[in-house]
């Protein structure tokens, strides 16, 4: 039974759980930034887009203020996941902890500094975040959910279930490791490709007609990551190359997060999905020289920003 | 001098120092032409020198010359050399461009090539007026298939160095040319992908790594052919990451991504892989890069 839910990081993905579930149970927030909690406390939360909502909810930036919980969904940035899950430690003891963070290892992260049951989940849901109080809901597609460790498969369900009943869209899986790889080995060739060659996501990357076109090495890339899913164990669920011809085909030439970060000269998440890559690969000697090579160029276009 | 962009304007201005010189220049950039016809040449930074240079847009006016230096971008050989080629009738032409396969498209058009690599490097700051950011030396020597006269190639390494270009005549150039176009594939497209000027790329342990890379795949590529560098092209890059030598220098190919012209991806990486692919010598990095830049480059024809 989930009595409350507590969202851990009020970004445009935790404010989309945070608005939606408080429509059908206790919500409370935490956030970073204090003027943002007084902010949602006073005014609530506003959803437009794909729905259209206000959500009333307890929001605080102190943990130590924080009500007992049943389930804390962590949406903050990867960058930040250390400093909030060691200001979880000792708290919210009966509550199972999700994380939706992109890239490897969030999971890890949470488990040193408590022994919650632990839910891994990646998002596909995008939104954009118009102020603290209003986030636009745009891309309705899912959250994937699978437990972590001996968290029972049941309480996955329930938050499935939870989660659907808001309105938002979920679907649990038993193991969700394979799909968390194929997302990740993807993520990191796409974005990284498109960070440095400013193409959006189109028919260039899956282009092997000479030698040197793009996606030779597109391919290239993902089959240095599937090595390291295969080593790593899980393996890939859908073929990454396969999602990427697929993805190309219909045209739309997307523009990956990473490639608006460094048009923008923002912070990319590098280190949290090629860094993960990279590292992981590193602790299993599996050899993925392109992509370590394209995880340095990134990190030092990075660097040029003035 | 065919081609009057920066590093012809190194060679030109300083030729036309010389008293048993006459220096023309052909360019199709009209301003360039007419600040030069007008000014002169004018070198600042390293040097300052002020060339007294006959400059022009048309390839007919050209005289009769005994000796050329092209200095064009890679990917204008072929038209450049097709219009001037009536000038070198009698004389002998050398390449000092970036890459390799230009003494090849030379030689299609003029009956003795000169194959050449220079080192020197700067930018056009304004028509007419050209930064001088790196000295260095110049090698000159027979294109195999197609060669001149070692008389010829004595004579232009002469001038050059009189005139403050020092220049060696050798019986093989191959060497030198594929030292630089190792070095230059190793560091310019990191440059251009990264927007980082050499200094601070090779402060960078990982992004040094992915230099050393390329090194050792051009390398190997010109092992295949049994040339041995003359200089180690990892002491050169890191000589040059030196703050007093070009830690602030720009790679051209990075000058070329701000101005968005197309780059000279094909004759440097992609020429390392093409040779390597020839030669059965795997350049997986070489392959990669080519790939980026080229995406990039395709890149500014989007809306």
């Amino acid at each position: 039974m989930i009595g409350r839910v507590c969202i851990v990081g009020a970004g445009t993905i935790g404010s989309l759980f945070a608005g939606h579930l408080a429509q059908v149970v206790d919500v409370c927030v935490l956030t970073r930034r204090r003027e943002h909690a007084q902010a949602l406390d006073e005014h609530g939360l506003r959803v437009t887009g794909r729905t259209e909502l206000t959500a009333r909810l307890d929001a605080t930036a102190d943990p130590s203020a924080l009500p007992q919980f049943d389930l804390g969904i962590v949406c903050c940035k990867g960058t930040d996941l250390e400093t909030v899950a060691a200001s979880l430690e000792g708290r919210a003891a009966q509550a199972t902890l999700m994380t939706v963070q992109n890239g490897l290892g969030a999971e890890g992260v949470v488990r040193r500094h408590g022994d919650w049951p632990l839910i891994s989940a990646i998002t596909f849901m995008s939104g954009t975040r118009h102020s603290d109080t209003e986030v636009e809901y745009i891309l309705d597609t899912a959250t994937w959910l699978g437990p972590y460790e001996e968290t029972p498969l049941a309480r996955v369900r329930e938050v499935e279930a939870l989660i659907r009943s808001s309105g938002l869209r979920a679907q649990a899986f038993e193991d969700l490791r394979p799909l968390q790889w194929s997302k990740l080995v993807f993520n990191a060739t796409v974005n990284g490709v498109a960070a440095l060659t400013g193409l959006p996501h189109d028919f260039h990357f899956a282009s092997e007609a000479e030698p040197t076109d793009l996606g030779r090495l597109v391919h290239a890339l993902m089959e240095e990551g599937t090595a390291v899913a295969q080593a790593a164990g899980p393996g890939t669920a859908d073929d990454p190359w396969e999602m990427n011809v697929h993805a190309t085909g219909r045209g739309s030439g997307h523009y990956p997060s990473m490639l608006e970060d460094v048009n923008a000269e923002r912070p990319t998440e590098v280190e949290s999905i090629n860094g993960a890559l990279v590292r992981e690969a590193e602790r299993l000697g599996v050899e993925i020289p392109l992509q370590r090579s394209l995880y340095a160029l990134v990190r030092a276009r990075e660097a040029s920003y003035s | 001098m065919v081609g009057c962009g920066a590093v012809g304007s190194l060679f030109a201005a300083n030729l036309a120092q010389l008293d048993d010189v006459e220096v023309w220049a052909y360019d199709l950039d009209r301003a360039q032409v007419d600040a030069i016809n007008a000014n002169g040449l004018r070198l600042i930074g390293a040097g300052d020198v002020l060339g007294l240079v006959r400059a022009t847009t048309d390839a007919g006016e050209l005289p009769a010359c005994d000796l050329g230096i092209v200095a064009t971008k890679a990917m204008h050989t072929e038209p450049a050399i097709a219009v001037t080629a009536h000038a070198f009738a009698e004389g002998a032409v050398a390449s000092v461009q970036n890459g390799i396969g230009n003494e090849e498209t030379l030689a299609r058009h003029v009956r003795r090539v000169i194959r050449g690599t220079t080192f020197p490097a700067g930018k056009v700051v304004s028509p007419g007026v050209v930064q001088w950011d790196v000295k260095g030396d110049t090698t000159l020597g027979p294109f195999e298939p197609s060669p001149a006269a070692s008389e010829e190639i004595e004579r232009l390494a002469d001038a050059c160095t009189r005139a403050g270009m020092p220049t060696e005549a050798v019986t093989d150039a191959r060497p030198a040319q594929w030292r630089k176009v190792v070095f230059n594939a190793a560091t310019n497209p990191v440059g251009a992908l990264t927007r980082l000027t050499h200094g601070r790329a090779c402060e960078r342990p990982d992004l040094r790594a992915v230099i050393s890379g390329l090194v050792d795949e051009g390398r190997a590529v010109a092992a295949a052919q049994r040339i041995t560098l003359d200089a180690d092209p990892e002491e050169m890059i890191d000589h040059a990451a030196k703050p007093d030598v070009a830690y602030d220098h720009k790679s051209s190919m990075l000058q070329d991504v701000e101005a968005r012209r197309p780059t000279e991806i094909d004759y440097l990486n992609g020429g390392i892989a093409r040779f390597g692919r020839e030669l059965g010598v795997p350049t997986p990095l070489n392959d990669a890069i080519t790939a980026l830049v080229k995406g990039l480059e395709d890149s500014w024809t989007l809306s």
